[in-house]
């Protein structure tokens, strides 16, 4: 592993040096024809409607400000970016005053000078005069001001009427965990509220009263940040000028002294980051502005949430022990990974090659994932190799492949800026994926459409200045038939861009849906009734998606854990061919993805049936060119999926599991049919930062890396590949790669890389759609979205732009099949499963930061009326029973939810909400059925018998051999 | 699990593969299941369908049990 020095450039598209991206221009980039003005003597051309502020930073003329920063609209209020103009009297302040054709603006001159310095001497008037001792001494834009207008003298003293002396500051509000908010410092810039309002789109900060009283509020209900709508996203303290708002952690170390560009390692939508560091720690992650997929915001989990890296609970030490009953005993490397080998190679020996497998994780990085499926095809001999995302994405690979003829999303994130309607169907992104969350609705604030498909009343429904035209809140497990319904009306009603299809699409197979759709049972009146959405609002909003310009569909785990998820994914996809919407911008068809890294984890090879890039084992020249590269023989079937995997080891026949930095015991379905397969098995390897559900069952622990410490790359929801830089040493000394490495040499399958970037140039040597990426172009020009190679060589923002990929676009029939999981007497309501903002799917990096007070516990929404008829108050304990298993939560009567559903997350492992979760899945992929469990919801005054016995066993399954424990 | 169970488990998938053809013309869609067996199943899910087979096939759709017919018999790949 190499410490990166120096900040890699990544500035393809910008040609500009790194500085030069990172120059704060003042005001928003704007699009439209060019406007040639001169200023201080200096031409420059712009495009019309760019601001003089703008235009002078771009010809390296700064102009001084204060309340102004090209993330958000200007505001004119400081009036310290005064210029003159020829012919123009007075002087107009620059950042809200575009440029004209032919203009002469002066930047500097005696005159501007002498009113810039009135107007800070009034701003320093009433601040306090601590620099020294101020948190952002030294990073802060009013004292750099101060200085570029040179202040030297504050004539109307000190003491007068301020906010800051003893009788008039207010106490600092320090409710947030990570940042605090010092009015007395303020400068009334309102950078933050805007911030808060045009970057995440919140509107959580008003600016309250007027003239000298006017200050900076979060809300006007409550009296803190922590209990307004603020999200803790961050933006307003980034925002900031002052030392007004500022990160709890630059108050209490400082202002760092060298920073890395990485990438969060939290949600799909993969936000890249500066972390901020002294020697080894972190004092602040910054979400970067030339992140492709982010552009400089981030969410609280990227921004603050790292604290789990450096956690107590981390194991840095390797464990073995001969029982799970056993407590663990810690041993060095050697020894545990000569355990591991050997106990491998004696199921192998003894049960046959097919005995035993692994598990990919989607957190970790390409090249990781890449050399654990690799083990397991070279070393293990076989292709029992699977993925989480079996449980969650599966059913998007499986669709998009058959339909378009890969298994990607088909647009950029920044495509969202061109849609006029968005379909959003089974996401919450303001929670799940909030950066692009906050991206959809700055669009939506433009003017976009909106349809929201969900059975509960998700936040992007009604959100401040962003209402949907249709919320179509249909019952758990009816989204086939809601597309089909939706294509009815398109089909019939003459909506078809019938030149679209007759180019692009194989006519028979169009020709068949066609028919298929329009029949009458496919109506909307006729499908109304088991939507539970009226057939008036069903025509509404088909003709929207399909008439009202550029319709995108983004779409979330609601649509792909379901028994018809990779129908449902199908039937998109008809619907956007259809209808012309897809390969250009504002478009398509867009899966957003859980985990950091499970687009990475699934084009790295990580299902039993594929090698990278897609390509089934059973393709003999495919294979063939693996087995030159890897010098062995590789096996032509495929293996086991995690379902698969579980039933195997119930009946013996699979004995030996692999898992990387996954926790299956608490994320997977039916938990109790999960454990006692994981206790069925002569031998789990556990490989994670901490022990977690999973280990409980381990035979061998080996600890893992934070991806702080990793070298590689993620390739996040919209393909595109980016760089994990290591900010620290690892911390338990071994990268995971490494560790996979000498499992398999000690197993008798040598694999020997320099480093990480090895990895992934045979990564690219054995995959078509990577062919031209390398670490080395990744940080010469930045983030790539694949396919990367000769026919794209800097990377595909928008797929099938030509034309499919499979060639011709395939329409598939998709008969609306209900689930067998029925509401009935014993089990009248439908669950369903989703995440919060603050949490992160199993909650084992976010429970163990300050993120738990928002969401402390889990709990189970349930609408009023259902409620009441069982007798449940808000906050009271319910006892939630399915045909499998029970659990108990405490209740939130909420409207969001309809009648007859009632919903919970999963983020804490007590909360037990999988082991009421049934092992139906999708019919294609097994993915797992998470969306819609039949229960009944009782009041109760006692945990679960599970979550008694949970609380009994899992301390003694974590024991550790204290004797000889390193600490 | 039983080995009855996961039989059952089989029969479900089976079963359902062969919902999702049904709506296409027979031949294509038995081909199709066919496939998707040979596909996605590892060799011990497809031995264990076999014997599930030899034992009368019970509780598998028609359609599902042609399209596996045609998958594992009379040349079973494992
Ligand atoms: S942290 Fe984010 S949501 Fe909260 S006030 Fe600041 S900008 Fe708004
Ligand atoms: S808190 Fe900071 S950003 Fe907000 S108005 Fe005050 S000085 Fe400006
Ligand atoms: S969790 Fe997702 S949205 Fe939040 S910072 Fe990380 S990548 Fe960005
Ligand atoms: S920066 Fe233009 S008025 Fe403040």
């Amino acid at each position: 592993m190499t410490i990166h020095q120096e900040i890699p450039l990544g500035l393809r598209n910008l040609k500009l040096t790194p500085l030069e991206a990172e120059i704060d221009r003042g005001t928003p980039e704007r699009e439209g024809p060019p406007v040639t003005l001169m200023i201080d003597g200096v031409t420059i051309t712009v495009p019309e409607g760019t601001s003089i502020m703008r235009a002078a930073s771009l010809a390296d003329r700064q102009i001084p400000k204060l309340c102004a920063s090209d993330n958000v609209e200007a505001w004119g209020s400081c009036r310290l970016c005064l210029v003159e103009i020829e012919g123009v009297k007075g002087t107009p302040s620059s950042c809200t005053t575009p440029v004209r054709e032919g203009m002469r603006v002066t930047t500097q001159n005696a005159r501007l000078e002498r009113l810039r310095k009135g107007v800070m001497e009034l701003y320093i008037s009433d601040h306090p005069l601590d620099c020294l001792t101020c948190p952002t001494n030294g990073d802060c834009e009013l004292q750099d001001m101060a200085g570029v207008v040179g202040l030297r003298e504050v004539r109307y003293g000190m003491d007068g009427d301020n906010h800051f002396d003893a009788a008039h500051k207010v106490p600092i509000d320090v409710s947030n965990p990570y940042f605090q908010y010092d009015a007395s410092k303020c400068i009334v810039c309102s950078l933050c509220v805007r911030a808060c309002e045009e970057v995440q789109g919140t509107f959580a900060l008003t600016i309250e009263g007027r003239g000298f009283e006017s200050r900076v509020s979060p809300g006007i209900l409550s009296d803190d940040f922590f209990s307004s709508d603020c999200v803790s996203c961050g933006a307003c303290v980034q925002a900031c000028p002052t030392a007004t708002l500022v990160e709890k952690s630059i108050v209490e170390h400082g202002t760092p002294r060298r920073e890395v560009i990485t990438t969060c390692a939290y949600c799909g939508v993969g936000c890249a980051f500066k972390a901020e560091m002294q020697g080894e720690e972190i004092v602040r992650m910054t979400p970067w502005k030339n992140g492709g997929a982010n552009e400089g915001h981030s969410c609280v989990k990227g921004r603050f949430a790292f604290g789990y890296a450096t956690h107590k609970d981390r194991v840095l030490t390797p464990m073995v022990r001969e029982k799970i009953t056993d407590p663990w005993r810690p041993v060095d490397w050697e020894e545990a990974i000569g355990f591991a080998a050997r106990r491998l190679l004696e199921i192998r020996d003894e049960h046959g090659a097919g005995a035993i497998g692994g598990i990919t994780s989607s957190r970790c990085t390409n090249e990781e994932v890449y050399v654990v499926q690799k083990m397991i095809r070279a070393a293990f001999g076989n292709n029992n190799v699977d993925t989480c995302a079996r449980v969650c994405h599966s059913p998007t690979g499986y669709g998009l492949k058959t339909t378009l003829g890969t298994s990607a999303g088909t647009q950029d994130f920044k495509s969202v800026d061109k849609s006029d309607v968005i379909l959003v169907i089974g996401a919450n992104p303001t929670d799940a994926h909030p950066v692009f969350g906050s991206r959809m609705k700055k669009r939506l604030r433009q003017g976009a459409k909106l349809i929201v498909a969900d059975p509960r009343r998700i936040d992007l429904v009604r959100s401040p200045h962003v209402r949907a035209e249709h919320h179509l809140q249909l019952r758990p497990g009816t989204n086939v038939a809601l597309m089909n319904a939706l294509a009815h009306v398109i089909v019939t009603e003459g909506l078809v861009n019938e030149a679209f299809v007759a180019e692009r699409c194989d006519m028979t197979e169009f020709e068949r849906w066609r028919g298929f759709v329009a029949e009458e049972r496919n109506s909307p009146e006729a499908l109304s009734e088991i939507l539970g959405v009226p057939a008036d609002e069903l025509r509404a909003a088909a003709r929207l998606y399909a008439t009202g310009g550029n319709a995108a569909i983004y779409y979330g785990l609601g649509v792909t854990e379901h028994s018809q998820g990779s129908t449902m994914v199908m039937a998109m996809a008809n619907l956007a061919m259809a209808t012309g919407n897809i390969g250009h911008d504002g478009v398509g068809i867009n899966p957003l993805r859980g985990q950091n890294n499970v687009q990475g984890s699934c084009d790295m090879g990580s299902f039993p049936h594929e090698f990278t890039g897609y390509r089934h084992v059973s393709d003999k020249e495919v294979r063939s060119t693996f087995e030159a590269d890897w010098g062995v023989t590789l096996d032509a079937e495929p293996g086991l999926r995690i379902p698969n995997m579980f039933a195997s080891a119930l009946d013996g026949s699979f004995r030996g599991l692999y898992v990387q930095g996954e926790d299956i015991a608490q994320s997977d379905p039916n938990t109790r049919h999960v454990t006692a397969a994981l206790k069925a098995l002569d031998l789990l390897i556990v490989q994670d930062l901490f022990l977690n559900e999973t280990a409980l069952y381990a035979h061998v622990f080996l600890p893992g890396t934070s991806f702080l410490e990793k070298d590689g790359t993620f390739t996040n929801a919209e393909r595109r590949i980016n760089r994990v830089r290591p900010v620290m040493r690892e911390q338990q000394g071994m990268s995971e790669w490494e560790t996979v490495c000498r499992i398999s040499e000690a197993m008798g399958y040598p694999m020997t890389y320099e480093n990480e970037a090895e990895i992934m140039d045979e990564i690219a040597r054995l995959t078509p759609t990577f062919a031209l990426v390398s670490h080395a172009r990744l940080d010469a020009e930045g983030s790539m979205q694949w396919p990367v190679n000769e026919a794209h060589p800097d990377g595909s923002p928008i797929m099938h732009v030509d034309g499919f990929v499979r060639g011709k676009g395939r329409f598939m029939v998709t008969e609306y099949v209900p689930t067998e999981e029925r509401a009935n007497r014993r089990f009248p309501l439908i669950l369903t499963t989703g995440r919060i903002l603050s949490q992160y799917n199993v909650g084992a990096q976010t429970r163990r930061t300050e993120n738990s007070l928002w969401h402390p516990e889990d709990s189970l929404e349930i609408h009023p009326f259902d409620a009441e008829e069982r007798g449940v108050a808000d906050g009271d304990l319910v006892a939630i029973t399915s045909r499998v298993g029970q659990t108990t939560l405490r209740a939130m009567v909420s409207e969001r939810m309809p009648q007859g559903v009632v919903y919970t997350t999963f983020h804490h492992p007590f909360s037990g909400a999988n082991v009421i979760t049934t092992d139906y899945s999708d019919w294609a992929t097994n993915c797992p059925e998470f969306k819609v469990t039949a229960v009944q919801v009782m009041p109760t005054n006692r945990p679960s018998a599970w979550q008694e016995e949970y609380t009994q066993t899992a301390p003694g399954s974590r024991r550790i051999h204290t004797a000889t424990a390193a600490e | 699990m039983s080995d009855n169970e996961a039989e059952n488990e089989l029969v479900r998938m089976a079963n359902e593969i062969a919902a999702f053809f049904k709506p296409y013309p027979h031949d294509e869609a038995v081909a199709d299941i066919s496939q998707h067996i040979l596909d996605f199943w590892d060799p011990r899910m497809r031995r264990a369908m076999i014997a599930h087979l030899e034992a009368g096939g019970e509780g598998l759709q028609p359609l599902a049990l042609e399209g596996l017919e045609a998958a594992l018999r009379p040349a079973p790949a494992a």
